[in-house]
């Protein structure tokens, strides 16, 4: 009979009777990525695209998301949707910050990873500015298929960070050339 | 067939995993998992935005009644929803079951209004 459900797939490791032996950091990768929290930052309509995205239709939770939080301290991605101004700006940096670590951001749309449209001298042309982001979403809005694409490719550099990335000396230069404390 | 207290041991060994298993892992975790902190990261969370003031501060007493009150009008309204819509059914009985809870409440509403609890002006 075909499975329809699809589940995870084991890393691949040493397998035996009653045990299996793999890599720490490839379980911890397996986790991390399959229960990634969306702390979500909507400021405008790729937000709207985003409440079709957790909505029955597209169901974010389907891929261990579905937990939205709407704090910091819980949440693994943060995720940016729509137009920054600068006046914004210190405010998603506190956000960021306050996040707990490992912590990995999205930018969805064309607002929040270029600016977009809006060429002028009060929005933040791309939220890579203020903080460092690892994915982006292009799209003016994106569609829901496309958030989901980028929280799956996501996903994958989850899977892949070595668990001993947090507490690097690259990591803490890099938090310090966006000068996050 | 007849079990001795031995032979529940088994369960008691399995919610002691199970109990185990979840402290261990929320400690396990907050031990080994990566963590930074800052003054900007312990400060209290206000949707990014430094807190201002004191949250313990004196306020009207007022804001409590109404809040008390609201639950008593609310309490009524849930218990009149199903009565509305099961009004044929339940019949001249259900009438003055009703009647009696609304009067129960409506007692509570003279009482308010001769301890002035609605006079929110003064």
């Amino acid at each position: 009979m075909e499975q329809k459900i699809k589940t995870v797939q084991a890393p691949d490791g040493i397998e035996g009777p009653g045990f299996f032996a793999t890599k720490l950091s490839e379980v911890v990768g397996l986790a991390r990525a399959n229960s990634l929290w969306p702390m979500p930052f909507a400021t405008s309509c790729c937000g709207i695209e985003f409440m079709a995205t957790m909505g029955s239709t597209y169901d974010l939770g389907r891929f261990g998301s579905e937990r939205l939080s709407y704090s910091p301290r819980q949440a693994d991605m943060l995720m940016v949707m729509g137009t920054i101004s600068k006046k914004f700006a210190p405010v998603i940096r506190r956000i960021y910050e306050q996040m707990a670590e490992p912590k990995w951001v999205m930018a969805v749309g064309a607002c929040a990873s270029s600016g977009g449209i809006f060429d002028t001298y009060s929005v933040l042309q791309g939220i890579d500015k203020i903080i460092p982001v690892d994915i982006y979403v292009p799209g003016c809005p994106p569609r829901p298929e496309q958030i989901l694409d980028g929280i799956l490719k996501l996903q994958e550099i989850v899977k892949k960070e070595d668990i001993r990335r947090r507490g690097t000396e690259e990591y803490d230069k890099l938090l310090k050339s966006y000068n996050i404390k | 067939m007849e079990s001795t207290q031995i032979d529940f041991i088994p369960i008691l060994i399995q919610l002691g995993i199970a109990g185990g298993f979840v402290a261990a892992t929320i400690f396990i975790s907050g031990l080994l998992g990566p963590k930074k902190s800052s003054i900007f990261k312990d400060k209290n969370y206000e949707s990014g935005i430094d807190s201002i003031g004191n949250a313990r501060s004196p306020f009207n007493v007022k804001y409590f009644l109404v809040a008390i009150l609201f639950v008593l009008f609310d309490i009524e309204v849930i218990f009149m929803y199903p009565w509305a819509v099961n009004f044929r059914e339940m019949g001249t009985d259900g009438l003055w079951k009703m009647g009696i809870f609304l009067f129960i409440v409506v007692i509570g509403l003279l009482y308010e209004m001769k301890r002035r609890a609605l006079d929110l002006d003064d």
